[in-house]
């Protein structure tokens, strides 16, 4: 009686840890950020002494003009870079899905961008961007040509920080392109060379078909962590000149830092997360309802066989 | 329908080469099965049929055009694949109708030639379906409609029945023995199933270890296999080979061996004169006993096992210290343990080479 008690516990015995690390790390820090927005609170007092404005923080962001250019600007760079690295990361993956000599160098280093610290590349940039010694405008100099302002005008800025997004993400969606080429059902390729297809006709009916599973979660990994982006651009613009590169991050970073307003920080740190959940749970909810959709019918399929 | 002509075709991986070089012509519409062991080299004869492997050496041809250089689409050719290859993204008219479709042809003829093919098939009913969404056996058929709505010349079947379980196959081996005589194509079909190979083919090639051991009809295979492979290969339950030595007695010659001493017919004594002296192999089919004592020559078998199969039974027994499987009618009662005698019907021994392994 006894040890069948203690089997039925044993599951949870080993669960616990990990449970108890995902409360403590993951649980309490998210209930606190909720419970701060609810929050006036100046970084001076202890969490106890703030008051309790209820929703007023998240009132007053929706009509903070500079709250909203920030989300502007940071709904314009996730779109804007999320879909150059798609667009050049699945393209790079399809050119370079075949076995020729030194490919597998060639992989390595289209992926090496990625494993830089992000403030390193941030700085490594800057200096590339600098007005008089980068390499960019010595270069367009040495051509004879103008230098261009990389940080110093809004919407150069802007580029410039997207640029430097592309270059160091395009590799992640690259390898996980590259992965879900190669995993793709070999005797389906084989079937559409034989059904006449041209390479072009494979990529546009068959593999991107075939890969948009794995390409919606790569999507959604790089949409999630486009909205999250600071270091970059911390250390390029520091979101300037004007408001042009103040993503939300940095925006939220100041508002607690330099404005000294922890609960209004916080609330748009929520209303981040309740988009990025949006995002994801629309996208759970698809697949999930695809996938029952699926075995039904394969089990009705089963049944009337 | 193009005649097919491997001329001198070989295929090597790098060292390795699996098919040294080959001959083999397949007839304007007839349907060809070739059939042997994994790893014995006919799918890979069929995908270079297909294209969907480079030659390392000779040409294929069809009628009189080399077609070794020419992409798979342009060879004119629908392919069955051992699992179906399905695209899993479309529907079963879109999986059906893709080759069409990159073709151009027009939208009314699509839906009419899908249409016409599912019907047949019996899978009409689920054209707006995922191949995720079809059982095994559905999936099978899709496949098959997939190719035969192409109305190429020639059809390459890979292993199409091998993911199917063992009702299901046999169900599938009958409609495509039907389709083989409504259907006047090119058929090239690789398995591994004798069974399959027998009931469905005009022509069998026999492979092994990369090379044709024997080609022809299911009936030559069968009455006269080239060599010992295929006479084990060909037929179910196989061949008993067991050791002997040929004693010559008058115009007759016998076999002599560890607990049997058989004539042989007239007509093999005759050609076995001259391999006296050779070691042989004895081949003796199953289905060669008889427990009518009046016909055939009489041999003494121990039974050890009799495996049940309902009108037939499938007898285990020992002939010496060798072992011997009997085919028998199960009314005929026979114990476990007991020595019995049976009739070998002397006309279809076989003798083989035993070094050779060729018939003789």
């Amino acid at each position: 009686m006894q040890s069948a008690n203690v089997n039925r516990l044993t599951p949870y015995l080993f669960l616990a840890p990990a449970a108890i690390i995902m409360a403590v790390a993951l649980l309490y820090p998210i209930g606190y950020m909720i419970y701060a927005s609810f929050l006036d609170w100046n970084p001076s007092q202890r969490i106890g002494e703030a008051e309790f404005v209820g929703l007023r923080n998240y009132i007053n962001l929706l009509s903070d003009a500079s709250f909203r250019e920030s989300f502007w600007v940071t709904l314009k760079f996730a779109a804007i870079v999320v879909s150059l690295e798609m667009f050049l990361g699945v393209g790079l993956a399809l050119l370079l899905d075949r076995n020729i000599r030194g490919m597998s160098l060639l992989r390595t280093l289209f992926i090496l961008p990625m494993m830089i610290a992000p403030i390193v590349v941030g700085l490594m940039w800057r200096y590339m961007y600098h007005p008089t010694v980068g390499i960019f405008n010595r270069t367009l100099k040495s051509m004879g040509l103008d230098p261009v302002p990389w940080l110093s005008d809004g919407n150069w800025a802007f580029a410039s920080v997207v640029i430097a997004d592309v270059w160091q993400w395009t590799p992640f969606i690259f390898i996980l392109s590259l992965a879900a080429l190669q995993s793709l059902p070999q005797s389906a390729m084989e079937a559409s060379r034989i059904d006449g297809a041209t390479g072009w006709q494979q990529v546009i009916y068959i593999k991107l078909p075939l890969m948009l599973p794995v390409l919606i979660v790569t999507l959604l990994l790089r949409l999630i962590d486009a909205f999250k982006v600071l270091e970059v651009i911390l250390v390029l613009t520091n979101g300037g000149p004007g408001l042009s590169t103040e993503i939300l991050s940095l925006r939220i970073s100041r508002t607690a830092s330099e404005f000294r307003e922890l609960g209004e920080a916080a609330a748009m740190s929520n209303y981040l997360l309740i988009l990025l959940m949006i995002l994801t749970f629309g996208m759970f909810f698809y697949n999930k309802a695809m996938e029952v959709r699926a075995a039904r019918l394969r089990k009705a399929a089963e049944e009337d066989l | 329908m193009p005649r097919i002509v491997f001329d001198q075709v070989a295929k090597s991986y790098g060292a390795v080469e699996v098919l040294p070089p080959f001959d083999l012509a397949l007839n304007d519409g007839e349907f060809t099965v070739l059939v042997g062991p994994s790893g014995c080299g006919k799918s890979t004869t069929l995908r270079m049929l297909a294209g969907l492997e480079t030659l390392s050496g000779g040409e294929i041809y069809f009628d009189d055009k080399p077609i070794s250089k020419l992409d798979p689409k342009e060879r004119d050719l629908a392919m069955v694949f051992q699992d179906y290859a399905l695209y899993p993204h479309m529907n079963i008219a879109k999986n059906m109708s893709f080759a069409l479709r990159l073709a151009r042809v027009s939208k009314p003829e699509i839906e009419e030639k899908v249409q016409r093919v599912a019907e047949m098939l019996n899978i009409a009913h689920l054209l707006d379906r995922k191949p995720a969404e079809l059982s095994g056996g559905q999936r099978q058929r899709v496949a098959m409609g997939r190719a035969l709505v192409r109305d190429a010349g020639t059809f390459l079947f890979d292993e199409p029945l091998s993911n199917l379980d063992a009702k299901l196959r046999g169900k599938m081996r009958a409609e495509l023995a039907e389709m083989r005589d409504t259907i006047d194509k090119n058929m090239v079909y690789v398995t591994h199933d004798q069974v399959e190979a027998m009931t469905l083919g005009d022509r069998i090639v026999v492979m092994s270890d990369g090379l044709i051991q024997q080609q022809g009809s299911p009936e030559e295979l069968f009455k006269s296999p080239a060599n010992k492979f295929v006479a084990g290969f060909i037929g179910s339950p196989t061949m008993n080979f067991v050791d002997g030595e040929l004693v010559a007695e008058q115009d007759t010659v016998w076999v002599r061996g560890d607990g049997f001493h058989l004539p042989l017919d007239a007509e093999t004594s005759a050609r076995v004169q001259n391999a006296r002296d050779r070691q042989i192999t004895l081949g003796l089919r199953p289905s060669s006993f008889t427990t009518d004592l009046t016909q055939g020559a009489p041999i003494e078998l121990r039974i050890v096992v009799s495996e049940y199969l309902g009108a037939q039974s499938v007898l285990v027994t020992r002939c010496g210290s060798g072992e011997i499987l009997v085919e028998t009618q199960s009314a005929a009662p026979v114990k476990s343990g007991t020595t019995q005698t049976f009739g070998v019907l002397t006309d279809e021994l076989m003798i083989f080479d035993k070094t050779s392994g060729l018939k003789l």
